[in-house]
């Protein structure tokens, strides 16, 4: 038996709804963008305190997107790709539906 | 509401006569032909159908891909008819689950509309409402995103291309 090549949904949701969030999502694009940072830097430039980010890191951390390590005695967070790539991956399922629907109603029409 | 995280749009220009785009679009057997399910009527202005999916004969991978959900039935409704025009239906976006029940979920809004353009017809379609959806179908069930995530998901992987 063929195995569809679905992702898992129920696993990806709680990623999404982590996402779900201005904060959170900045906080994705800026360690996208900056490698491994510290909650200093994350909140530099922003009027959001260094107890709201570490809250927001761990619903992150929680969902699988981010991760902590220890730098002596700095904690820096960082992002875990392999899950943003599930989510990639599963949301890339969803899009190629309709995709795939107007594929067919091209042939369907045009033959 | 966020026009970005609500609303989907598709293009496709088709090579052939408006007529014939219409019936594909209209006519339930057709509809269904090229999107995979049976109707258990026609499409009337303001019916309530059922569909059942049926794995399409046309491609062995997207067949392959459907083979699990044959049979599952789902809610269609004819929302607007506009002879050779436009066409509206509601459905639970890709509400696929035989263990959920999706009926006290709100409907998405799939709009087509024909144009005319040089070589055939300018297909547009919309699927709107993905604001109204709970948040966990929300993230199965937007598809073909030009917006909201699609879009912030294609920020991420830009940023994780460069580093």
């Amino acid at each position: 038996m063929r195995k569809p090549r679905t992702p898992d949904f129920r696993k990806t949701a709680p990623m999404f709804a982590a996402l779900g969030d201005a904060t959170r999502l900045r906080l994705i694009a800026a360690l996208c963008a900056g490698g491994a940072l510290s909650i200093a830097q994350l909140t530099a430039g922003t009027a959001i305190t260094r107890q709201a980010v570490t809250k927001h890191l761990e619903v992150l951390a929680d969902a699988g997107l981010v991760h902590d390590t220890r730098q002596g005695r700095e904690r820096l967070w960082e992002l875990q790709p392999s899950r943003i790539d599930e989510a990639r991956r599963s949301l890339d399922t969803i899009a190629a539906q309709w995709d795939q629907a107007l594929r067919r109603l091209k042939a369907f029409v045009e033959t | 509401m966020n026009a970005s995280t609500d609303r989907i749009e598709k293009q496709v220009l088709l090579k052939a006569p408006r007529e014939r785009v219409w019936r594909a679009l209209s006519e339930a057997d057709s509809f269904g032909t090229w999107f995979g399910v049976r109707f258990d009527g026609p499409f009337v202005e303001g019916e309530r159908l059922t569909g059942k999916i049926t794995p399409t004969q046309v491609d062995d991978e997207i067949a392959a891909m459907q083979a699990p959900y044959e049979g599952t039935p789902f809610e269609w409704i004819v929302e607007r008819i506009e002879p050779m025009r436009s066409i509206a239906f509601r459905w639970h976006p890709f509400g696929i689950d035989k263990t959920v029940d999706y009926s006290h979920e709100p409907m998405t809004l799939i709009v087509f509309e024909l144009r005319d353009a040089p070589e055939g017809i300018l297909l547009t379609v919309t699927e709107s409402g993905f604001d109204k959806l709970p948040p966990e179908r929300r993230a199965k069930a937007f598809p073909a995103n030009e917006g909201g995530w699609v879009h912030q998901m294609k920020l991420i992987e830009k940023y994780l291309a460069r580093h």
